[in-house]
């Protein structure tokens, strides 16, 4: 954190500098990146400030060699984070597999734009929603945090390093072009207030050390490279000692690890944000940027009198379905708002099998949904 | 040769790992003997030493050897490396790499490394084909020979690695083969104590595949084309040029200083940190 930071602490910045300075903040000291709008000021700003605290900054090929290289950094080690947007995310999936597979903690930033192909790089979306849960090969339990504000920027990026410390797995912040361009005024909190978790390091003699123990918590102790423990680390399905296996009941065992250490802990991944739904017959479900507009349209139906509430899911992965299921039962109505052609709406329509009404509400012509657009889509449709 | 397996077998994971993958007659063994053996002899302790590999049939070593090992995605282990160097700086981090992997789908990692000059040991097997898929073409395979997918033969050039590498930047280059294998671990001590970039192509053979496809006979026969082909550089001017033809240059190619990336990068925190 540079002095300005810590002096002034009430700030008018941009949504991606409150990003890298969230990041820092979480102790991370190696960013590797490749520029791409809109998510470019991270990489800037990371490179003039990561120095500062003695971390390191490099600008890769591309974005394969930028997260391969931030996952090099994170087993050698060093909280480790990259960001991007669309494409470039596209080209990131190879190794969010890898980092998952081979349980590397590492943060992905993607600020979302206008898709698919090379799209509407200084315009808004948020049709990589999918991509981020599905977008490697295999089966994948994906962790996606998502910020509304500028403020939550910060904060999330300390939370995306937490998560990713302390359940050995990749992150994804998905902010988008709107939240990443956005200068709103913030108090960031004193460095010595915010909550840090590091990986768990082991305790035992090398000679007994498994980089990959299957234990109850699904978690393994990580130790770094140079630190007296000699491990493998391969991408090929492992034993827990590392070593290449294509025995299936390890195979399974290894995946069956991988897929619990996420649902086993939904409770203490998923958040979600509510207003207004206590007594809510009609839900707005967004997230991100619309779940802005989402409140103020809520509020504006308070006042005409109609029973309507906002459920903003502050993680998109996992998808809380418990939380859902149970919710859905009180409501009549699910807006699904969202700046795509509809995709957290599949996930909202697979939990209510039937139970209510599900309606989507889509824009993706580059601009935001408005507060108006789903006041009257509330009113249309109660 | 007792003594030589001797040294090797400290540093093997062979209670857990062996048998191997090569086939029986590969380079690829020789050269990690080579490389065990300039370890070794340079005195650098196991905890110290990074070996990183991409996807290949000798991108399998690290798994064999008792180091740091990070065995990554086909074509990236130079991505990787440079992370786990500029990370930590004081760890010695070796990329084992082949041909298919480095400059196939790696090409472009392999450029960048070469241009950026980080302080990472490549050792690029080099046997002209994609062995672990079964013998496809691959970006060194030499004009109008055969793979499984050049089946009518290959129209393309294969590339020449330690043209290209110095071309992007590279400050060390060199070529050994596998029948040359004393050569070998001494050029590997050199480029391991080179402070920079440095790769060490070496020529190895497929006999499984590529020897098979292209009559070249079994390994002991493409020893011998080695040992028949390769000139040391030492020797290449007092050749006469129609001599050199068809046959290539080994011993360090090319030895240049210039400032390593992660030394350069603490500069960079100086400066920043001197701002404030």
């Amino acid at each position: 954190m540079t002095k300005a930071t810590t002096q002034r602490k009430e700030r008018l910045i941009l949504g991606n500098r409150a990003c890298a300075e969230g990041a820092i903040a979480a102790g991370c000291r190696f960013f590797a990146g490749y520029p791409i709008t809109p998510s470019t000021e991270i990489a800037e700003v990371l490179a003039r400030e990561l120095p500062k605290v003695g971390g390191k900054f490099i600008q890769m090929e591309d974005e394969i060699a930028s997260l391969a290289a931030v996952i090099g950094a994170s087993v050698a080690g060093v909280k480790s984070m990259t960001a991007t947007s669309g494409p470039g995310f596209s080209l990131m999936q190879e190794h969010i597999g890898y980092a998952y597979m081979a349980e590397v903690p590492c943060v992905i930033v993607d600020v979302q734009r206008g898709g698919p192909s090379t799209g509407l790089p200084t315009k808004v979306a948020q049709a990589d929603t999918m991509q981020a849960r599905w977008g490697t090969h295999g089966d994948y339990q994906a962790i996606a945090l998502a910020p509304s504000t500028v403020a939550e920027c910060f904060h999330f990026t300390i939370r995306a390093f937490n998560l990713s410390e302390k359940y050995r797995t990749p992150v994804i912040v998905l902010t988008d072009e709107v939240v990443g361009h956005m200068r709103e005024k913030v108090e960031l909190p004193d460095p010595e207030k915010i909550r840090i978790i590091n990986r768990m390091k082991p305790t035992v003699h090398p000679g007994w050390y498994q980089h990959f123990e299957v234990n109850p918590h699904f978690v393994s102790p990580m130790a770094s490279f140079g630190e007296g423990y000699r491990y493998n680390i391969t991408g090929l399905t492992h034993n827990p000692d590392g070593f290449p296996t294509a025995r299936p009941v390890a195979i399974k065992e290894k995946l069956d690890k991988l897929k619990n250490k996420i649902t086993h802990n939904v409770n203490d991944i998923v958040e979600i944000r509510e207003e207004f739904m206590e007594d809510a017959h009609i839900a707005v479900f967004a997230y991100g940027i619309v779940a802005r507009a989402a409140r103020q349209a809520v509020r504006m139906a308070r006042e005409k009198r109609i029973k309507a509430g906002l459920i903003q899911p502050l993680t998109v992965w996992p998808f809380p379905d418990v939380y859902m299921e149970h919710m859905l039962e009180q409501l009549d109505l699910v807006i699904v708002a969202e700046l795509n052609q509809g995709q957290l709406i599949r996930e909202v329509m697979r939990v209510n099998r039937g139970k209510t009404r599900v309606r989507g509400l889509n824009r993706y012509d580059s601009e935001l949904i408005t507060p108006d657009q789903i006041f009257r889509k509330i009113r249309e449709e109660k | 040769m007792a003594l030589l397996s001797k040294v090797t077998h400290q540093y093997l994971r062979t209670k857990k790992q062996f048998p191997n993958v090569w086939c029986a007659g590969c380079g690829i063994g020789t050269i990690m003997g080579a490389i065990i053996r300039a370890i070794d002899n340079l005195k650098l302790p196991q905890d110290d030493v990074v070996m990183v590999s991409g996807i290949g049939c000798s991108s399998r070593m690290p798994v064999y050897v008792d180091f740091n090992t990070l065995h990554t995605t086909h074509g990236r282990p130079l991505a990787f490396a440079t992370g786990v160097k500029l990370a930590q700086p004081s760890l010695k981090v070796l990329v084992i790499t082949g041909d298919g992997d480095a400059l196939g789908i790696g090409g472009n990692h392999f450029i960048h490394a070469c241009r950026r000059n980080i302080d990472l040991t490549t050792i690029l097997v080099n046997n002209s084909t994609y062995g672990m898929t079964g013998g496809q073409v691959a970006p060194t395979t030499p004009f109008m020979k055969i793979g499984t997918t050049a089946p009518y033969g290959n129209r393309e050039r294969g590339f020449d690695i330690a043209k290209l590498a110095i071309a992007a930047g590279a400050p060390f280059v060199a070529r050994g083969t596998v029948y040359h294998m004393v050569q070998l671990r001494k050029l590997i001590e050199e480029a391991i104590l080179k402070k920079g970039f440095s790769l060490v192509e070496v020529i190895s053979h497929c006999h499984t595949l590529y020897g098979r496809l292209n009559k070249e006979g079994g390994a002991i026969e493409m020893l011998k084309w080695q040992k028949e082909h390769a000139i040391p550089i030492s020797a290449a001017g007092k050749v006469p040029p129609e001599k050199l033809r068809g046959k290539f240059l080994i011993g360090v190619l090319w030895d240049i200083d210039f400032p390593e990336y992660c030394e350069e990068y603490d500069k960079v925190i100086a400066d920043a940190q001197g701002k404030i």
